[in-house]
């Protein structure tokens, strides 16, 4: 299922500041946007997607918003732009983060996400949507997050990892 | 080619000359992280290290919520206190992060990493302090490093003697109206100019602070005499031994100028920080207010509660609505002690809470109901950021806040400063 947001979605939306005090991230998946969308902590299901406007992620450097979002299922986060710290935090969690011109993809459309190609395929509207995923973020992808990925390399490969 | 000040701080760091657009590897000065961020750093951490890469370079303040207000905030600050014992790093209980941060830790050129979206104020200082997760946190615990893109910079550079009654916080909402919650997002801010350059550190921490509202990855202000002088007052020496002005050929992004003189008292109205309208427009409406709060690392340092001193000295507070002051650390709670104003607020019937982040992100003392207007002086009026999303928060300076204390409404506080 495709999730639709608009601009400037900030972080205190996401997990809000008064139930986010936890470190437990199945806890997080039950509070994840408990007000400003309360069916979809419910309704998530593993492999759904987000699909926003500009700046999602904005605000709190709370890591907590990228957890949830991961914890509760999903699978790619696509907007047309991200916050900065989001974005890092999504790439040191393993979470697709994709920019995209999100205009073109609408309430119930059908749309394949091939990472490699990067592009969006909409089918519904026959069209493709260039998605511009960063080659760390895909490089962290595949070991579930930079945690795992330094613990599987060693902390001395951390440089030679990043850049 | 010229550098910029963060590209020329970033190069110190990375032991090459970089430029906007590089990616790069620093050593880090500091690594900052709080009583939320910390806790959801240290598994990551104990997954990857043992042991931190300097204790002494690590700082741990307690005050988001502190003393803890519930079981689980407890529990947080519990698994912080185990991990600072293993690793012999003290936890510092004395005010906001952002303002001890830059009373007693950043100095001009240092290069520090803060999990904490507001960690872009130390800038106000001349050091590049740039916010990021718990992760990236963890990792910097662990190797002392952090990776970055070298950003743009986009160059601030404000002129004009501002009129009485309109402060550094005005100035930022103005510019927050500009640059919407994106126009600085992946950028450094460089504020310059006479006024800035005349402003105290005090007000430069108060620009640089909202800079992360507009997304920014840092902001910085030139260190200058009056830098020097702040860091004399908190009994630091200044060790710039390195060159931190932007050169004349660097290259910014763009360069913005505004001029300041006509610019009257700002207001950001909810949910959003560019939402920006002149007070005097919405004083006409008479909007009724049920709770101000002075306080965050925004704005509740001495100058600020200065200029609540003087509007309150002459015009009594209406205290049916619930006053909150929360001075930003300990060393500004014992000047405004000094000073009598803790005394005096308090008789007035003004709440004083201990220095820290207080009612700014909805966790503790000073909670709002549904429906309910809150003034703050701090830096975020999202939805739900003080409590119930069905309350109003709308953003105002330190004056301002305390002319609508007096008033019950939002007001204007030139008239009350003549």
């Amino acid at each position: 299922m495709n999730w639709f947001f608009k601009n400037n979605i900030n972080t205190d939306l996401i997990t809000p500041g008064r139930y986010n005090i936890t470190t437990d991230p199945y806890e997080l998946a039950k509070i994840v946007f408990i007000e400003h969308k309360p069916e979809f902590a419910g309704k998530v299901k593993k492999g759904d997607v987000i699909i926003a406007g500009a700046n999602f992620g904005c605000g709190s450097s709370r890591e907590t918003a990228v957890t949830a979002l991961k914890a509760c299922g999903i699978q790619y986060i696509i907007a047309k732009s991200f916050a900065r710290i989001f974005y890092r935090n999504c790439i040191n969690a393993g979470l697709y983060a994709i920019t995209a011109d999100t205009d073109l993809i609408n309430n119930k459309d059908n749309i394949v996400i091939d990472t490699k190609k990067k592009t969006i395929i909409n089918k519904t509207k026959n069209i493709l949507i260039p998605a511009d995923i960063s080659p760390l973020m895909a490089k962290i992808h595949e070991y579930g997050g930079i945690i795992p990925l330094l613990k599987k390399k060693g902390l001395k490969q951390f440089k030679k990892i990043i850049i | 080619m010229g550098q910029t000040i963060a590209e020329k701080i970033f190069s110190y760091h990375s032991g090459k000359k970089v430029f906007a657009g590089d990616f790069v590897i620093v050593e880090l000065d500091l690594v900052m992280a709080h009583d939320t961020t910390c806790a959801w750093a240290i598994d990551p951490f104990y997954e990857i290290a043992k042991k931190v890469w300097d204790k002494k370079k690590i700082i741990i303040p307690f005050d988001h919520a502190f003393p803890a207000p519930n079981i689980a905030m407890a529990k947080l600050q519990n698994k912080i206190r185990v991990f600072a014992k293993e690793q012999n790093i003290p936890i510092h209980t004395n005010g906001v992060c952002h303002q001890i941060m830059a009373e007693s830790f950043i100095n001009p050129g240092f290069l520090v990493l803060g999990a904490d979206s507001h960690t872009p104020t130390g800038g106000g200082l001349g050091a590049l302090t740039i916010g990021v997760g718990s992760t990236d946190a963890a990792i910097a615990m662990a190797t002392g490093t952090c990776w970055f893109k070298v950003p743009q910079t986009i160059r601030i550079e404000i002129s004009g003697k501002l009129k009485q009654g309109v402060y550094a916080k005005d100035v930022v909402l103005s510019i927050a109206k500009q640059f919407g919650p994106e126009g600085g997002n992946y950028r450094v801010l460089e504020y310059a100019g006479p006024t800035v350059m005349s402003f105290n550190v005090s007000s430069r921490l108060t620009l640089t602070n909202m800079s992360a509202e507009m997304g920014a990855k840092a902001a910085i202000v030139a260190p200058d005499k009056r830098t020097a002088q702040y860091l004399k007052e908190n009994g630091r020496q200044y060790l710039l031994n390195k060159d931190l002005n932007s050169d004349e050929d660097a290259r910014y992004e763009k360069i913005i100028h505004i001029d300041v003189t006509n610019l009257t008292p700002q207001i950001a109205m909810p949910p959003d920080i560019d939402n920006v309208e002149e007070v005097r427009k919405l004083e006409k409406k008479r909007i009724k207010v049920d709770q101000v709060f002075i306080g965050s690392c925004t704005n509740c340092r001495i100058e600020d509660l200065d200029v609540v001193y003087k509007i309150w000295k002459k015009n009594r507070p209406n205290t049916s609505l619930r006053i909150i002051v929360t001075p930003a650390s300990k060393r500004v709670y014992l000047q405004a002690l000094a000073k009598g104003y803790i005394k005096f607020f308090t008789e007035l019937g003004v709440q004083i809470l201990n220095p820290g982040c207080g009612p700014c992100l909805g966790r503790h003392g000073g909670v709002l109901y549904d429906g309910e207007v809150c003034v703050s002086t701090s830096n975020r009026n999202f939805t739900g950021r003080m409590g119930s999303p069905k309350a109003f928060i709308y953003l105002t300076s330190p004056a301002t806040a305390a002319a609508t204390a007096v008033a019950g409404y939002i007001a204007d506080p030139r008239s009350f400063l003549n």
